[in-house]
């Protein structure tokens, strides 16, 4: 057993010996990487390998290979590290050759005159756990976990499971998440049970590690109140194909090298020494090399980008798994049936406004054409309920069913003092996160109706903006202070408020209640238990399979739609502008991926006609009684 | 001087016998590289071969007089290179150069006192090769004696006969170039020679890989070479101290991406953006200790930082007698500045990478965090220590560029035009495609359909877009008194809002590499010219420079332009037609450059297009504003079945276009971009005489048509206007001259756009005046017929001296045929009281 996962429990070990194998034929390296991405992708091996996302860094067994599902949040300067060097043995009075990749520090008495030293370079990302990300992935993602963790310190093999069992909160808690995933429990109930327990394990958690860094060394998250770790991946190949908020999942090697806090710690006195220390400031030192107990240095040897980061599908691209998408695809229907009752009910009787929902669910920026993003369909659901609770449930809602998303809410307080866009800080030397940083496919939830009445400053202004921009163009500007830089983002954009949005919007739709429940708290909390886990797995595989989609339009529909818009515009040419045929092409899309169908055909054409039709006059009657009210 | 037991430490050899100095210097750069940068001593090994230590002479510090009459001072074994010293150089103290890498002293005592070691012997054995006398410097194939005479005989033959560059204005380029600034540096007195690398390239391949490849062993050497050279020229000359040689632009520039270990000790030259200037650090390169007993004194040397204080005086034998004695010591200037790789050498995605230089000497200061600058250094790689008490080391190296030469590109676009610093590097390959696709008769047409595909016709509006990228020619009129002569041109597009002209805005700010985006309700005055804000750090008051001054040679965008508050429009008059800012505020008195293309877009005041009503009513826009723009456009939606259909299958496919076709778009943008840009800076056109009787004809009768009814049609700034658009014609072309053909497309574009936008809706006549005075002529005429009406109905009054004004009005309305608004009245009212004939106070009229 131990000798099977010597490449988990000791992957420097695996190094060591294919380096001492073959170091001297050039191509060794790429032979590690082989032997490690092979391993992996025996079956379910990757299941065995621990993850840092969901067992407490204490618990890791220091250079094992651990994985780490996370967004690329900075990209640090690359750095020059001995690969290869040469090591005087002072004992037997011999040289030895050794290697140095993956690895941060160096063995002791290294001679640096010689001449087999080889320099090589490497990459340094700063990553963090994917932002937003819910509760249920997290908890999917942990309970599928094989991996056999134990505090590091005890380690015995013979006690190994007696210690697996009496880790009390540990062990119910990936017990319960193995439930959640088979569904064997209502999610709301599960939900409630393991409250006090979670609870529970953060407690020690925090003790341990977060407490004392939220003190004294600001991780830099992108959403406030974020917890995780933060690590600093170590990239030796290809870190040319990684882009900032990528979602990448990490397989590497975990160092917590106590050495590597030491600098902290002395600093001081080191830089009195060394002119070399002098060129870093305090602040960025605390940035770049932070004590590795809080920020773990992972050497990565395979990366695997995530499309998604729902567990409940396979990571893989989707078109891979035929056979799994169309198991799916059978139901398809009914789950969406099923999905828009929910919705309907949530939306308290509006079904127009739950199809536009579910629509808005699964948009997904596909292509951009110079400066256009196709595919973006940013609802503006106005007429929300002012009491607030209400905006909160339909986010938590959503929150259960899609793998990453976040509410901002947009009072002045957080409009003036967030910071929104991501800042270079030039003194720490690093990119200072904002709320804007999101991974793609990341639900953005904005409830305008906690804004009130009062004056927006300076950074409230910029703040409208950068949201402006992402709704209309889907990127970001990051200030460079000298400069800004464009990066391009696919974050769907929900806009919850009472009359017509101030922000720009593709498609508003007003809320019209058909049902008034006298107590809405209730009504809502009901409407979510009545929900079987089991059910909402399966609106969860929905919406991240239908946004995955293909869809594509055959010559025949085309001219079918050509003819129509004329048709259109003769009637009444106000009516349709080009901007509506814009949406209406959207609509349409989303509307046969929501039905499964990954081609547009002349009945979904209408019905997306129809829709918009319906959603019109609808938003059209809202302004005339408001037009009439006062 | 120096204390024997210093010396001697400092000599503990590596081993060089193992060396071979032949190898090939990319194998042997990174030997190198670890055993002059890891070595806990880093002392040069050229150092301990005292044989070879002649190019480490200038780097000698001179403090005393005593020591600089010792001939022992000027290290150079002049015996075997060459000739005695020249006196000049003896006179002039050396400056040390820490750019080059550590200070050490040369040691010039020990080449007398004692015997070539046998590890020196042994490396000019190895040195001395099949060529025999060919001695080289340890670790290096650079032979001293050759490559002072290289580049002696480059110093002395090199000529440029092409140069373009302005640091060499004034010279004549037919004599050799680097004696010429010899001269120069005799009659200034600034010691430091500037060369260009590719100077070197051209002249000595060689020489110049010698240099990028061991710039620490070879710029010394370069530096003895230019001091003989230049005190056998002006032996009486006097110079603080020795000319330093500071190559720059070596060929093999690259950005800072590119950078790898294989850099490592070699002569880079990078671009990038100072983002940070640390302040300055005074660095002591030799320690002067007295002993406090027999006031014995010696010196020791900084070593990476650290001070050896010696324990023990070695002339009266005191322990812990010696004292430090600050200001006999040896500090150097230094100063860190971290720098950013510049935008446009990013891949899309990522962030930029950092680099820290230290600046040294007079190139402290020489930056500020903001510039734009080349700068050549030599990188270097030291080794991160875990804890100096241990020898366990973090794996990894800090890297640092210790600069040599700094030059700012941006720094003449406050002054001129700056050519060199925007010329994007084409390879033949790409000229010759670019020159093909020029030599289509369609590529006029196919340009203008590859802007913007996504965005439906329009077709005029691109080619006037399209005209505008390429811009006029610059003319300079400031002999003559007329100053600059506009070249950039400016678009208005207004019409209906959703017609995708803040699409088309974004498109172009994407496409120009200089160009800006803002928004006019956005927009303040400020945020669009200059502020000047107190920098929290250093609590000077610096300039910030806004839109317009951002996009200085490029293409500022601004949407919702009626939004703009009149202020910030005000702004606006002075950079569209001067193209300048003029700024004065909190002391700052300046005028700063715009010469921007502006491309606004506005919507009518109404929501939607009144086409009842003149461009001037429906956007409410100044006149004198208007009239500064080269061509107005309408973006109407023009409902006719036809388009519909076109429009639609154009959207449809926008949307559902398969992979292929998207790449093949991209690699269009890709194309038109550089087009741009090679006709921006290679084509200059000028009128051809047929070209300018054509455009004096086209005047002459625009001129007429408004003559005729009694109205000006045209004024000289539309000549302008047709004049720039036919050079931009021309460039598209890639012409040097303006043909009649040009001209032909800028009369037809600009009558386009007049029709489109000067069209007086009571007449349809283009009526030029809506767009000069604000005012149709017909409407003119209409002011003065009501006023004249208003005079013969206060006259019929007979002797009243004041009215009511309301009764006047009703009067009027009742006598007229013709409908009168309350506006026509009250404007028939200031014309009267404009000819004194009247006065209105309140509501009451007053006869004078």
């Amino acid at each position: 057993m131990p000798t099977v996962h010597d490449w988990i429990n000791n992957p420097l070990g695996v190094v060591d010996g294919m380096f001492a194998q073959s170091h001297s034929s050039p191509d060794w390296e790429k032979k590690v990487v082989e032997y490690f991405k092979e391993k992996l992708k025996l079956n379910d091996a990757h299941a065995w390998v621990p993850s840092l996302n969901d067992v407490p860094l204490h618990y890791l067994k220091p250079n094992s290979l651990v994985k780490f599902r996370c967004m690329v949040q900075d990209m640090f300067d690359p750095e020059f590290f001995m690969g290869v060097y040469e090591m005087n043995d002072p004992t037997s009075n011999s040289k030895q050759v050794k290697c140095g990749k993956y690895k941060d520090v160096t063995e002791c008495g290294v001679d640096f005159n010689s001449r087999n030293t080889v320099t090589s370079e490497r990459q340094t990302f700063y990553c963090v756990p994917i932002p937003g990300e819910s509760q249920w992935v997290k908890e999917s993602y942990a309970g599928t976990s094989q991996a056999r963790v134990v505090p590091s310190t005890s380690y015995v093999p013979n006690r190994h499971k007696r210690s697996y069992e009496e880790d009390d909160e540990m062990d119910t808690q990936s017990q319960q998440m193995k439930d959640v995933s088979q569904g064997a429990h209502s999610s709301a109930d599960s939900h409630g049970n393991m409250e006090p327990k979670r609870q529970e394990t953060k407690a020690p958690s925090q003790d341990s590690s977060p407490s004392h860094c939220t003190s004294s060394l600001d991780l830099n998250f992108p959403l406030p109140g974020e917890k995780g770790p933060a690590c600093l991946v170590k990239v030796y190949e290809n870190w040319d194909s990684f882009k900032l908020n990528d979602m990448l999942e990490v397989f590497g090697i975990l160092s917590v090298d106590p050495a590597l806090s030491v600098i902290a710690d002395e600093r001081e006195a080191s830089s009195l020494l060394d002119p070399t220390e002098g060129m870093e400031t305090v602040e960025e030192q605390r940035v770049h090399s932070p004590p590795a107990s809080l920020v773990p240095r992972l050497h990565m040897l395979h990366a695997q980008p995530l499309v998604h980061n729902n567990p409940l599908l396979p990571s893989s691209a989707l078109e891979n798994n035929g056979d799994h998408l169309g198991s799916v695809l059978g139901e398809l229907a009914s789950v969406r049936a099923e999905l828009l009752t929910f919705f309907t009910h949530v939306l308290m009787g509006d079904s127009l406004a739950a199809e536009y929902l579910i629509l808005h669910l699964i948009s997904n920026v596909y292509s951009r054409r110079d400066v256009l993003p196709l595919g973006k369909f940013t609802l503006n659901l106005s007429g929300c309920p002012l009491s607030s609770p209400y905006t909160e449930h339909l986010y938590n809602v959503i929150q259960q069913l899609v793998p990453s998303s976040f509410r901002l809410c947009m009072s002045l307080h957080n409009m003036n003092n967030h910071r929104m866009v991501p800042r270079k800080d030039y003194t720490a030397n690093r990119l200072m996160s904002g709320i804007l940083q999101l991974a793609n496919n990341t639900s953005l939830f904005l409830d305008e109706t906690q804004l009130e009445q009062g004056q927006l400053d300076t950074t409230g202004v910029q703040n409208i903006t950068a949201l402006g921009n992402l709704i209309s163009w889907q990127k970001v500007d990051y200030d460079f202070n000298y400069h800004q830089m464009e990066f391009p983002c696919n974050i769907n954009v929900l806009i919850a408020s009472e009359g017509r949005s101030l922000l720009p919007s593709d498609c508003q739709i007003h809320l019209r209640p058909t049902l008034n429940p006298p107590n809405l708290e209730e009504y809502l909390s009901a409407v979510q238990v009545a929900q079987v886990p089991s059910l909402i797995n399966k609106y969860r595989i929905y919406l991240s399979m239908a946004r995955a989609l293909n869809y594509t339009i055959s010559d025949e529909i085309t001219k079918a739609v050509e003819e129509d818009f004329v048709e259109m515009r003769k009637d009444d040419p106000q009516s349709m502008s080009a901007e509506d045929l814009h949406r209406l092409l959207v609509v349409a899309r989303l509307l046969s991926l929501s039905h499964g169908q990954n081609t547009l055909s002349r009945d979904g054409w209408m019905k997306a006609k129809q829709l918009e039709v319906l959603r019109i006059s609808q938003t059209q009657q809202q302004k005339c009684l408001n037009g009439n009210e006062p | 001087m120096s204390s024997p037991s210093s010396q001697s430490r400092k000599r503990d050899p590596p081993t060089p016998a193992s060396e071979d100095p032949l190898s090939p210097p990319s194998q042997r750069s990174r030997a190198h590289d670890t055993s002059t940068e890891l070595q806990p001593m880093p002392t040069s090994p050229a150092m301990d071969n005292s044989l070879f230590s002649s190019p480490m002479a200038p780097r000698s510090v001179l403090q005393s007089e005593i020591d600089a009459s010792s001939p022992l001072m000027y290290g150079t074994p002049s015996s075997r290179v060459e000739g005695t010293p020249r006196s000049g150089i003896r006179g002039t103290p050396a400056r040390q150069r820490p750019d080059l890498g550590s200070v050490r002293k040369a040691p010039q005592v020990d080449m007398h006192s004692e015997p070539p070691s046998g590890d020196a012997a042994a490396g000019s054995e190895q040195g001395t090769g099949a060529a025999g006398q060919r001695l080289v410097i340890w670790g290096t194939d650079v032979n001293v004696g050759t490559c002072k005479e290289k580049f002696q005989r480059f110093l002395q033959h090199f000529t440029d006969p092409n140069s373009k560059e302005d640091e060499n204005a004034g010279l004549d380029l037919n004599e050799p170039l680097y004696m010429q600034k010899l001269d120069e540096i005799s009659v200034v007195g600034e010691p430091v020679l500037n060369v260009n690398c590719s100077h070197i390239q051209t002249f000595d391949a060689d020489l110049y890989r010698q240099l990028i490849c061991y710039p620490q062993e070879v710029i010394p050497t370069f530096d003895m070479a230019v001091n003989e050279l230049f005190f056998d020229r002006f032996p009486d000359s006097v110079l603080e101290h020795q000319i330093q040689v500071r190559p720059y632009s070596a060929v093999k520039t690259r950005n800072m991406r590119a950078l790898n270990p294989e850099d490592i000790d070699q002569l880079i030259t990078i671009s990038g953006m100072v983002i940070r200037t640390s302040q300055l650090i005074p660095e002591m390169q030799e320690a002067f200790f007295r002993c406090q007993v027999c006031a014995f004194n010696t010196r020791v040397e900084v070593d990476r930082g650290r001070i050896a204080e010696p324990a023990v005086c070695r002339n009266c034998n005191t322990t812990h007698s010696l004292a430090l004695v600050h200001n006999r010591s040896a500090f150097s200037d230094k100063q860190m500045i971290k720098l950013q790789e510049s935008p446009e050498d990013m891949p899309a995605g990522q962030t930029p990478h950092t680099t820290v230089v230290y600046a040294h000497n007079d190139l402290v200061d020489k930056v500020q965090p903001g510039d734009r600058i080349n700068i050549t250094g030599i990188y270097r790689a030291a080794p991160m220590r875990l804890n100096p008490r241990q020898s366990q080391v973090k794996s990894v190296y800090k890297t640092h560029i210790d600069a040599i030469h700094f030059r700012k590109t941006d720094e003449k676009r406050l002054h001129g035009l700056d050519e060199d610093g925007d010329q994007k590097l084409f390879t033949k390959d790409r000229v010759a495609m670019l020159k093909e696709l020029a030599a289509k008769p369609d590529v006029y047409e196919r340009l203008s359909s590859a802007l913007a595909p996504s965005i439906y016709e329009h077709e005029d509006i691109k080619k006037g877009i399209l005209l505008q990228l390429f811009g006029g020619t610059r003319k300079d009129f400031s002999q003559t008194g007329r100053g600059n002569f506009r070249a950039e041109i400016n678009i208005l597009l207004c019409g209906d809002p959703g017609t995708s002209k803040s699409q088309l805005l974004q498109y172009v700010f994407n496409l120009v590499p200089r160009g800006q985006y803002t928004s006019g309700k956005g927009s303040s005055a400020v945020g669009l010219t200059a502020y000047v804000m107190k920098d929290p750090e250093t609590r000077q008051l610096v300039l910030q420079t806004g839109a317009l001054v951002l996009s200085d040679n490029g293409i500022c965008c601004i949407d919702e332009f009626d939004k703009m508050s009149d202020s910030t429009r005000s702004v606006l008059h002075e950079v569209m037609e001067q193209q300048t800012l003029s700024i004065a505020k909190a002391g700052i008195i300046c005028q700063l450059n715009a010469r921007t293309s502006v491309l606004a877009a506005a919507n009518p005041v109404e929501s939607q297009w009144n086409p009842k009503k003149t461009t001037i009513e429906n956007i409410q826009l100044p006149h004198t504003l208007l009239s500064r723009f080269d061509l107005i456009f309408l973006m109407l939606d023009p409902q006719d079945e036809a388009y519909d259909r076109r429009l639609a299958h154009h959207l449809v496919s926008l949307y559902y276009q398969s992979e292929e076709q998207i790449e093949e778009e991209h690699l269009d943008m890709a194309v038109l971009k550089d087009y741009i840009a090679f006709a921006r800076t290679t084509v200059h056109p000028r009128l051809n005489e047929e070209a300018s009787q054509a455009l004096i004809e086209a005047y002459v009768d625009m001129r007429k048509i408004g003559s005729g009814r009694g109205m000006v049609s045209a004024y000289p700034r539309q000549l302008e206007s047709l004049i720039r658009l036919s050079e931009a014609h021309a460039k598209v072309r890639f012409s040097s001259k303006v043909e009649t053909i040009d001209v032909e497309e800028a009369k037809r574009l600009h009558r386009e756009a007049l029709k489109q936008s000067a069209t007086d809706p009571r007449t349809g006549f283009v009526d030029i005046s809506i767009l000069t005075t604000g005012m149709s002529a017909t409407a003119r005429k209409r002011k003065e017929e009501v006023a004249q009406a208003l005079k013969k109905l206060i006259q019929t009054k007979g002797k009243t001296p004041a009215m009511k004004y309301q009764q006047l009005f009703d009067d009027l309305r009742g006598q007229s045929e013709a409908a009168i608004t309350k506006d026509m009245f009250d404007e028939a009212l200031r014309a009267l009281a404009d000819e004194d004939y009247l006065t209105v106070t309140g509501k009451t009229v007053r006869l004078l």
